[in-house]
């Protein structure tokens, strides 16, 4: 016998992995002209894995706090070996995987994967993708630069401006009144323990999910196959689906190396909690069409507090976003095509918003 | 293609095989290569937040100053006639030249044009218009380390 | 007692209240019970210019503050509000000032040491001493009546304090204050001294350092030709003037062959080249044969001078894109994450190099400047190397990332064949 068949043998006497593995081998994937679409989960998931290979790579020289975290960053791009590739990676990644969750998000709304009974594979996502936010959000303070202390500034003053529960959370997130050393390690301890504890869970039951229920294929294609059963077509996941899906991940990996190698991430100056705002202080463009939305909403609508509004706006966006399978329905009218209306509009507000709040001044 | 097509399927199979173990392989080792030279920890395990060495107490007298290396910048380590030791930044704040101590006028000087600081880096005549950024000083044994200023 | 009649008495007594309190009032009114009664003001407040002084412009001024009246200077009585005994010979009443008293006015305190030590014991007492050694002062005793006199430059009236901003001896405003003559050509015509000293002062490199950097100890007018003294440096003093903070600059002059060849030509010293009152930043530019440099106004090619003013503009010039190249390289290598802080250390110290060659050549020596211009090349070039190296690691970093690429469409082109492989069953 071949050394690869008695590995096998040994590991199914043991763990039944032939039993274990045989829904795997059976496992299929829609195939047709929108299927390019699903690599994006995939790919999500990879720039996770990458992140937290880069990420835990970058632990053992990081140190947190004021007086080391710019010092120590320094460190990792000019004197550890390749240090400078790892950190580059780690933070292209970081923005390469907001755009992906975005637009994996994006595709499963417009091709309707989230409908009946793929609820909680939807509700789960959206919760990662506020997660993959948090982990840039807080990722982003702690190389202490004078870029990154002025946007957790202010990234951290809009939410405290919420009545009641707004003060309290600004001190959670700040670890204090103001942002301080102490705000680096609160950050330090969200970005590599506490969300990443949080996200493998859910990506543990997201996956599950989608093992339980298989790939959805959109509602127009399943039309389509209702009417001529001959033109269905299923691939096997394993191999060709897997296949397919290593080049892109493959390729995903050639661009972040290119990018980290042509385009190293720099590294600022370090921040001077007395120094002034510099001029047009933006976040990161993530953050962007929110940040310009809230610069032009009026100063008072109606009497309340114009940004107030615009928070609790987009707070209740998100709510709704999270809700959405639960809001397609048949009765009382068919709200898909409002879905997917509602899609069309949010996500070009969205790329608008974060086209001009670059060009702006 | 037709050479291709008329090679046995087995060979061809073995060739694709092969194109691809061997990429994978070029592949894997060009990911593995950083990743250990990574782990490796470098020659200097300290960085500027770390104290710098600036000098050592048998090597320095007492209204004595000596220039040292404190990140990519110029600093100043003086030890007063009582005995004290003060250290400051060595960039002249008028036009970024190297100062010096001076030891017959007690005072720190900056050659380019006459500036003159006290030896706590204060500015006191001539066109400097800032004093010079002070550093903090730790003596341990006989080393005198000197590091920035740190968060209150 | 009868109801409706009130007694002689009774009125009498009704009446002195009435007249007291009254009187009470009235003389309150009219300042009685406020510290110094000056009926002065009261008039001459409401009065046009030129008799007119407001209440408020004098409260300004810090003879008022120090507890003076008009009557100091002007004499009178202000005590009294008839002007027929106000302003009476009787009362000392001196009337209007005329210009040519205001200097010997003013002294009758300002150099009284005794008196003036009650008042600030560090002030000065020999403005007048100063004075009369002034052009002004001579042109003032020989009687001229427009010459500058204590008021001109001090104000009346509203006399403040010189470390008062709002002064019109404060620093930042002495320039302006000799403008209202010296800028005025009319004014100046019978002097037949120029009158572009004050336009070309605001495009100077010392008043950009009053004015826009806000230092106070830069040189005004009254800096380099005193105040109360002012007369123009003379010839031979002019680098002594530059010299109080120029010190390097003036002691290589010193000892160039400039400082006997000016003295012999009557030139000033520092001035001959960098003008007077229009003094710019200087730049390379000055120095050599080129057509904004100095050097070529008297020395002509074939002379020494000529050589030496070429030989140093090149020496400059070497050093300054020396650095220039060897700044712009490690720029490129720190941008893509090198580290070059050993490096950056080295070019700081040849930049100091050439900060100092530019004070050097006021030796106007070759061999001199060479001193300071050969170990700035020698960093320089050192500099670059360093620059060169980090440059090197970046390609090494781009190579490896082409064999990485390349092993990476290996895979690619790998999985494309297997997968068409296997699919084609």
């Amino acid at each position: 016998m071949s050394l690869r068949a008695r590995l096998k043998q040994w590991v199914d006497e043991r763990f039944g992995w032939e039993a274990l593995t045989a829904p795997l081998r059976k496992k299929t994937v829609p195939s047709h002209r929108y299927s390019y679409w699903y690599f994006l989960g995939g790919i999500t998931l990879f720039l996770f894995l990458i992140q937290v290979v880069t990420g835990a790579l970058l632990l053992l020289y990081y140190r947190p706090g004021a007086n080391d975290a710019f010092e120590s960053v320094q460190f990792i791009m000019t004197q550890v070996q390749f240090g400078w590739l790892v950190r580059s990676i780690h933070s292209w990644s970081a923005n390469l995987i907001v755009f992906t969750a975005f637009a994996h998000m994006f595709s499963v709304l417009f091709l309707k994967a989230y409908r009946k009974p793929r609820e909680l594979t939807w509700v789960s996502g959206m919760v990662l993708l506020f997660l993959i936010l948090g982990f840039g959000f807080t990722g982003y303070l702690l190389p202490w630069n004078t870029v990154s202390y002025f946007a957790t500034k202010v990234g951290t003053a809009i939410p405290g401006q919420i009545p009641l529960i707004g003060r309290p959370t600004l001190i959670f997130l700040r670890g204090g009144e103001d942002v301080t050393g102490a705000t680096v390690n609160r950050m330090f301890g969200f970005h590599v323990a506490i969300l990443p504890g949080i996200a493998t869970l859910l990506i543990m039951l997201h996956l599950g999910l989608i093992q339980w229920f298989g790939i959805s294929a959109p509602p127009k294609i399943e039309k389509e196959w209702k009417q001529s059963p001959a033109s269905r077509r299923e691939m096997h996941f394993f191999p060709n689906f897997a296949l397919r899906e290593l080049m892109a991940w493959y390729a995903a990996l050639g661009v972040l190396g290119a990018l980290a190698a042509l385009f190293p991430w720099n590294l600022g100056v370090k921040a001077d909690p007395f120094a002034s705002a510099p001029a047009g202080i933006k976040p990161e463009w993530y953050f962007l069409f929110m940040f310009q939305s809230l610069k032009l909403i009026p100063a008072k609508i109606f009497g309340v507090d114009g940004e107030l509004l615009g928070v609790l706006g987009f707070g209740a966006l998100a709510g709704i976003a999270v809700l959405l399978p639960f809001l397609d329905r048949k009765e009382p009218f068919n709200t898909s095509r409002w879905i997917t209306g509602a899609g069309v509009l949010v996500l070009s507000y969205m790329v608008a918003m974060t086209i001009y709040g670059h060009f702006a001044r | 293609m037709d050479s291709q097509s008329t090679a046995p399927p087995l060979a061809r199979r073995r060739f694709v095989e092969l194109i691809l173990g061997t990429g994978l392989i070029a592949s894997a080792l060009s990911f593995l290569y950083p990743i250990l030279k990574y782990l490796i920890p470098p020659k200097l395990p300290d960085y500027a937040n770390e104290a710098v060495l600036a000098a050592r107490v048998s090597e320095i007298k007492p209204n004595q100053g000596k220039i040292f290396r404190f990140g990519s910048k110029p600093g100043l380590l003086i030890e007063s006639a009582a005995g004290e030791y003060s250290a400051m930044s060595a960039v002249c704040t008028h036009l970024g030249c190297t100062v010096q101590y001076r030891s017959d006028l007690n005072q720190v000087w900056c050659p380019c044009h006459n500036g003159m600081y006290d030896i706590h880096g204060r500015n006191i005549s001539g066109p400097p218009p800032r004093p010079l950024e002070a550093l903090d000083v730790q003596v341990r044994g006989d080393e005198i380390f000197v590091r920035r200023k740190t968060e209150g | 007692m009868n109801s409706a009649h009130i007694s002689c008495a009774q009125l009498r007594g009704i009446l002195c209240t009435i007249g007291c309190w009254a009187g009470l009032v009235v003389l309150g009114s009219m300042g009685l019970w406020s510290q110094t009664k000056s009926s002065c003001l009261d008039c001459h407040q409401n009065l046009p210019e030129p008799l007119g002084v407001t209440a408020e412009k004098f409260a300004e001024d810090i003879h008022s503050q120090k507890g003076l009246t008009c009557a100091s200077c002007h004499g009178g009585d202000p005590t009294s509000d008839d002007p027929e005994k106000a302003m009476s010979p009787a009362a000392k009443w001196k009337g209007k000032i005329e210009r040519r008293q205001v200097p010997e006015l003013c002294a009758s305190c300002h150099a009284n040491a005794e008196l003036m030590k009650t008042y600030n014991p560090s002030i000065r007492v020999d403005q007048f001493q100063q004075y009369k050694t002034s052009v002004h002062g001579k042109k003032w005793a020989a009687g001229d009546p427009k010459v500058a006199v204590c008021t001109d430059c001090h104000s009346v009236h509203d006399l403040r304090s010189p470390s008062d901003p709002r002064s019109t001896v404060h620093p930042t405003n002495v320039a302006a204050t000799c403008a209202r003559c010296h800028a005025d050509a009319d004014y100046m015509k019978s002097y037949g001294i120029p009158t572009d000293q004050f336009s070309g002062y605001n495009r100077s490199v010392h008043h950009d350092a009053m004015v826009v950097r806000g230092d106070l100890s830069a040189p005004t007018c009254s800096t380099c030709h005193g105040n109360h003294g002012a007369a123009p440096p003379g010839v031979e003093s002019v680098v002594n003037v530059c010299a109080t903070c120029h010190v390097f600059q003036a002691q290589l002059f010193e000892k160039s062959p400039h400082k006997a060849a000016f003295s012999k030509a009557g030139f000033p010293g520092c001035v001959t080249c960098h003008s007077n009152h229009e003094i710019k930043h200087p730049s390379d530019e000055m120095i050599g044969t080129g057509s904004n440099a100095v050097c070529v106004e008297c020395h002509m090619q074939g002379d020494a001078g000529y050589r030496t003013a070429a030989d140093m503009k090149a020496k400059l010039t070497e050093l300054d894109s020396a650095l220039t190249r060897s700044n712009s390289i490690l720029a490129i290598a720190e941008r893509d994450g090198m580290e070059v802080g050993e490096a950056k250390l080295q070019a700081r110290q040849a930049r100091d190099a050439l900060v100092k060659s530019r004070v050097t050549i006021h030796a106007f020596n070759s061999a001199e400047l060479d001193r300071d211009v050969t170990p700035g090349l020698k960093l320089a070039k050192e500099t670059y190397a360093a620059g060169q190296r980090a440059l090197g690691e970046r390609r090494f970093r781009r190579v490896g990332l082409g064999v990485s690429l390349i092993a990476i469409a290996i895979v690619l082109l790998g999985l494309r064949l297997y997968l068409r492989e296997i699919e084609s069953e």
